[in-house]
């Protein structure tokens, strides 16, 4: 399997070092307790905190591009989602309606949605709709961090087979999961954190 | 017409006032007198002591000493900048902002109006320069702890916002634009308050300070609206100088949001 992203000595005060290869459309799955890092690496990878270490997707080293392209293709998806305008729909671009609206039916998410306010959605649909918005980029690589957490049975299922539809076209995840069982379905390389350090598990 | 003089006796008799608001406070027990003793004390010696340090500069008439004096005032008006907001810096950066955007702002409003409107010889001079960039500090001190405040307010509360749309690939600029936005308005309110209540719901202190000292009240108004143009300039300046400065130093060369570098 080709590899996609390559992480070498990478490392911040609270956190690693930690080295990982991620073949191209594999998950690796990261378990562990809140506190213990999962966050901070991913973050770290996608360059949103400080870090030292080399990171490379498909052989481009993450320090020879902008941050914003590294991000574009290397994205990260918070465990609490972020909005910045009153509705749903204006976090899009404009022309994406059909695809936001059957990715959201996907995962269980009614159309009508797109044009509520943020303010009353709940934090299961912000989540999904977080997940929708990263998923439009196509980027290559998908950090996801508890993407499932607030969700009931049915919706987790649903966001598990789209994220599977989606490694099936050579997507790469990266996902941070307190759920064992998860870690168990969707991993194909599988870690534990501990107090910082990465371990294969 | 001259200016009517004031007698110590004219200042003692509106000093008992003073005594008024201290017996008023032993009576209904607002427990108040020893500061209003302590405040009104301040004042009288901070204001005979600026007397006294501008007659000097005055009469020093030296460009340098008229420099120096207007930095001293710039800073200590970075130093309630600086303090004002509940979110700071870690490092010094609050009084850096403060100081670089109210010595800009007030710098570049004064010297437009001393060498175009006001244009004393030498425009340079004290009696000018002083009172004139003391009244623009006054101002572009309010609105840039204003801005500093709102920016600072807002940055963390809307954290999620900024390091989602970071996370999507959007620039440090793009993504914290509508703070620096709203930092910046914020900053322009007072004066905008100010200039729409001028003239109906107060009289603005300089104008009424050229009446009482017997000036014509259009010749005052001319004063007075030279100076609100001054003024919401000098406004401008430093909410929008203050409001950038402070986003860009909570950002690095790989466009992160470093809250780490807040208290």
């Amino acid at each position: 399997m080709q590899t996609a992203l390559v992480v070498k000595e990478l490392r911040s005060e609270l956190a690693g070092p930690f080295d990982l290869n991620l073949g191209a459309g594999a998950c690796a799955a990261i378990t562990g307790p809140s506190g213990s890092g999962k966050s901070l690496f991913l973050r770290m990878i996608a360059d949103l905190d400080p870090n030292q270490g080399k990171v490379w997707l498909n052989g481009t080293e993450r320090a020879s591009i902008t941050a914003p392209e590294w991000r574009r293709k290397v994205t990260y998806v918070s465990a609490e989602s972020g909005w910045w305008a009153d509705t749903v729909i204006e976090h899009f671009a404009r022309n994406k309606r059909g695809e936001v609206a059957g990715l959201a039916a996907r995962l269980g998410l009614h159309t009508d949605l797109l044009d509520a306010s943020i303010a009353r959605l709940s934090t299961g649909e912000k989540q999904r709709l977080a997940l929708v918005r990263a998923l439009l980029l196509c980027p290559p690589v998908l950090l996801l961090d508890e993407p499932t957490g607030p969700l009931d049975e049915e919706s987790v299922t649903r966001v598990e087979a789209l994220l599977r539809e989606r490694m099936a076209t050579g997507i790469s995840v990266l996902l941070a999961t307190h759920d064992a069982n998860q870690a168990e379905r969707l991993g194909d390389q599988r870690y534990r954190m501990a107090a910082g350090q990465l371990e294969a598990s | 017409m001259n200016p009517i003089l004031l007698t110590p006796l004219d200042i003692s008799i509106a000093a008992s006032l003073i005594i008024l608001d201290a017996a008023l406070s032993i009576w209904l027990r607002l427990r108040l007198h020893r500061q209003i003793a302590i405040a009104a004390a301040r004042m009288v010696v901070q204001l005979v002591a600026i007397g006294y340090v501008l007659r000097f500069i005055f009469a020093l008439n030296n460009p340098a000493a008229t420099l120096l004096l207007v930095l001293v005032m710039v800073l200590v008006a970075a130093r309630e900048v600086a303090a004002r907001p509940e979110r700071r810096f870690k490092d010094q950066s609050n009084l850096v902002i403060g100081f670089v955007s109210v010595g800009f702002a007030t710098f570049v409003t004064a010297i437009l109006a001393l060498t175009t409107a006001i244009r004393p010889q030498p425009w340079f001079d004290p009696h000018y320069a002083i009172p004139l960039a003391g009244i623009i500090l006054g101002n572009v001190l309010n609105s840039a702890s204003l801005s500093l405040d709102s920016f600072l307010g807002s940055v963390r509360r809307e954290r999620q916002a900024i390091e989602s749309r970071l996370s999507l690939g959007d620039s440090y600029r793009e993504a914290i634009a509508p703070l620096v936005r709203e930092a910046i308005r914020r900053g322009l309110l007072p004066i905008i308050n100010q200039m729409s209540a001028a003239g109906i719901v107060t009289l603005p202190g300089i104008m009424t300070g050229q009446i009482l000292a017997g000036l014509d009240p259009l010749e005052a108004v001319k004063y007075q609206i030279l100076l609100m143009f001054l003024l919401s300039g000098g406004s401008g300046l430093s909410a929008l100088a203050t409001s950038y400065l402070a986003a860009w130093r909570l950002t690095d060369e790989r466009q992160r949001l470093r809250l780490d570098r807040l208290q």
